[in-house]
């Protein structure tokens, strides 16, 4: 915050309304979500996107979008925060989907409040965190990439594989719905969970989403966050000044972890069935792009990134034949983009990645390390070690 | 007490444990040589195996071979024409996505390549499916099957020699190339320091172009001797292969040419264990679980250098 104060006397409109937003933080976060909540079903009735799908069908894409900011949101702790490549994120995932399965289903006979399931889920998923960061987080940069990798393939096959106890590769079916204490929903009704009401989804992952928001920011500019920076610049550095690396980076597959189940207990609940297929390297790979992309390190640009891609990936490329029949577009209304869908979205990761190496909206602090040492042109050989979101040190 | 029937069954392992070990090896030393130079996990490289299956199988199809060839001269004469030709190939291909999808983010945050590597892998598996359909194809199996000989009670198909043969033969002209030849001295030094490597004189873009040919081809090779071997690839084999080669490099120590091709047999023979011992569906979390046992207590894998912290 230094570095503003420096600013010249007379800030523009921009900077004082970053001031304001770094002064009443937290309110500024519940105000933003609130406004976001409030547009996104209304700019769904607007002709572009009412073209597509009704708004109904909108609000529960954008519910089950939110499930990936959550994921991105937590795995910007571990990967953008704290310099941790995790690949093996979705692992996390799944076990807090596993975890409501088991509280609140017809498979376990159990139903648990789904209330009660979130932090539930969230602790779980923090406890198998610190299992397996405890033994391998002294290994550095790729090493730790492919262990956390390996632990992501590792879940989803006991899930798979253990079926007396989860049911294998059928899932388990059956799981409750949220419900809201009081509301009595045997006729339905708007305050009612289901199929055809994503509405209180969507509030309940908007209340999420705002949550974990704050939380994080909070932690970001707490010791803990500065923690997580400094190892994330220069482990040694950070050690010899006093950091306790083990519990620090601990702390941040933990919390990452617990996030990632809350994605999952709310998941479970919204889409009824968990199967080991739901939690494979693609949803963990998706995410990463999804923080990459955004502009890791920065939360407003890793959740847009999410939204983005999630918009793109499961709505937009899914209704280009639909598209391109509206707009009777010659040749292109003839092919079949369902076919293509994954072709186009490896496309699109690629694309991107090269017109906007650093993200579409780069955490400020991390592209003015990445520009401080800019070499002039011409000596572009390595150019500034971009020791970037994992350092080199080590391998 | 070892009866007939175990020997005979251990023994078939064995050569099993070959076969498969050998084509994580080939797959393996094209991870570890991209990630010596340039320190980037190519995720697309497993998909390059499976276009090499793929394009073999145009090959050999191409050529009109369809069954066993059973003239010793006619066979070897199209299994060198579809090695080269596959090779070849995929080398470039190797190339063109070194050169459009890597090259341009060299400078870029760590990252940056990675997500464009799950790109491309998405694109090759998507590109592949397109073209050759969803389905599973059956390849041309034209070295004979029926061509075996006995050991220790059990009948081996001699292409599993073939198969360790071409692996052996690959992996040691490549670590004579590198250790020997004038190229492979600017790919050792470009991995050690590119910029001062450059500055003496090395070709930066070249050396690191030859290091995605070499590797790109020998998982073309892997590729095929995959098809020649188990006569039906599928256009998602190459994802999960590609991770348990990336595992055998880091098992034997990333960037170290022998510990990929030592970590490729070990998850093999791993690997034909558990399918013995009757847990073949576990077989990912077996291999996986070693990998983290073994990297936790040797941090750098079995064969690689423990270096100190960088400044």
């Amino acid at each position: 915050m230094t570095a503003r104060a420096a600013l010249p006397s007379s800030p523009g409109l921009r900077q004082r309304l970053d001031a304001l937003g770094t002064r009443h933080r937290s309110l500024t976060i519940i105000l933003g979500m609130a406004l976001v909540t409030a547009l996104l079903p209304l700019i769904a009735t607007l002709p572009p996107f009412s073209g597509f799908n009704k708004q109904i069908v909108w609000i529960d894409n954008f519910a089950s979008a939110g499930v990936f900011i959550l994921l991105a949101l937590g795995l910007n702790v571990v990967v953008g925060m704290a310099g941790l490549l995790d690949l093996g994120y979705a692992a996390f995932f799944a076990i807090g989907a596993y975890a409501y399965a088991y509280g609140s289903s017809t498979f376990t006979d159990l139903s648990v409040p789904f209330w009660i399931m979130l932090p539930i889920g969230a602790v779980v998923a923090a406890i198998f965190g610190i299992l397996l960061g405890a033994p391998t987080l002294r290994l550095r940069g790729d090493y730790l990439a492919i262990v956390t990798l390996g632990f992501g393939e590792i879940v989803p096959v006991v899930f798979r594989n253990a079926s007396q106890w989860t049911n294998g590769t059928q899932g388990i079916a059956g799981i409750r719905r949220p419900a809201i204490p009081g509301v009595d929903c045997g006729s339905g009704g708007p305050l009612c969970f289901g199929a055809g009401s994503p509405l209180p989804y969507y509030i309940v992952m908007a209340i999420l989403i705002t949550t974990v928001l704050i939380v994080l920011y909070r932690l970001q500019d707490s010791r803990l966050g500065r923690s997580w920076q400094a190892i994330r610049e220069d482990e040694l550095a950070a050690a010899s000044n006093g950091i306790n690396t083990v519990t620090t980076k601990l702390l941040a597959f933990a919390l990452g972890a617990s996030v990632a189940g809350f994605a999952g207990v709310f998941s479970a609940s919204k889409f009824i069935n968990v199967t080991p297929e739901q939690f494979g390297f693609n949803v963990s790979f998706t995410v990463l792009a999804m923080v990459v992309l955004g502009g890791i390190g920065n939360m407003w640009g890793v959740a847009i990134g999410a939204f983005i891609i999630y918009m793109i990936n499961s709505v937009l490329l899914k209704q280009l034949n639909a598209f391109f029949d509206t707009f009777r577009v010659p040749i292109l209304s003839d092919i079949d983009f369902v076919q293509y869908q994954y072709l186009l979205y490896g496309l699109l990761l690629v694309a991107m990645m090269l017109t906007r190496p650093e993200g579409l909206f780069p955490n400020r602090r991390r592209a003015a390390e990445l520009h401080v040492t800019d070499e002039p042109p011409g000596a572009d050989v390595e150019g500034p070690d971009p020791s970037g979101p994992l350092g080199r040190g080590g391998t | 007490m070892l009866d007939d029937t175990l020997v005979a069954t251990l023994t078939a392992q064995f050569f099993n444990g070959l076969t498969i070990g050998g084509i994580y090896a080939l797959i393996a030393l094209g991870y570890t040589m991209v990630y010596g130079i340039i320190e980037l996990i190519n995720f697309a490289h497993g998909e390059l195996f499976m276009v090499g299956a793929f394009v073999s199988f145009s090959v050999l199809t191409g050529f009109g071979f369809a069954g066993p060839i059973t003239d010793p001269v006619t066979l070897t004469w199209v299994l060198a024409v579809a090695f080269v030709l596959t090779m070849l190939l995929l080398g470039v291909l190797g190339i063109s996505i070194e050169r459009f999808a890597y090259r341009p983010l060299r400078n870029a945050p760590r990252l940056a390549p990675l997500i464009t590597a799950i790109g491309v892998s998405f694109i090759l598996q998507n590109l592949i499916s397109a073209i050759y359909g969803g389905s599973s194809k059956p390849t041309p199996q034209v070295f004979p099957f029926a061509w075996r000989f006995e050991i220790l009670g059990a009948t081996i198909p001699w292409i599993t020699v073939f198969i360790f043969v071409v692996t052996v033969i690959l992996t040691v002209s490549l670590s004579q190339f590198i250790a020997r030849s004038r190229m492979g001295r600017a790919m050792r030094s470009t991995a050690q320091d590119r910029e001062a490597a450059q500055l003496m004189g090395v070709n930066i873009n070249v050396t690191i172009a030859l290091t995605f040919f070499i590797g790109s081809a020998l998982a073309g090779a892997a590729g095929i001797v995959y098809g020649l071997n188990y006569g039906t690839i599928n256009f998602t084999m190459g994802f999960s292969a590609g991770l348990i080669a990336f595992t055998a490099a880091v098992l034997g120590g990333i960037g170290n040419i022998t510990g990929a091709v030592l970590g490729g047999f070990i998850i093999g023979f791993i690997q034909v264990i558990a399918a013995q011992l009757g847990y073949s569906r576990w077989t990912d979390a077996v291999v996986f679980s070693v990998l983290i046992i073994v990297l936790v207590f040797r941090p750098s894998g079995l064969l690689g250098q423990q270096v100190g912290e960088r400044a």
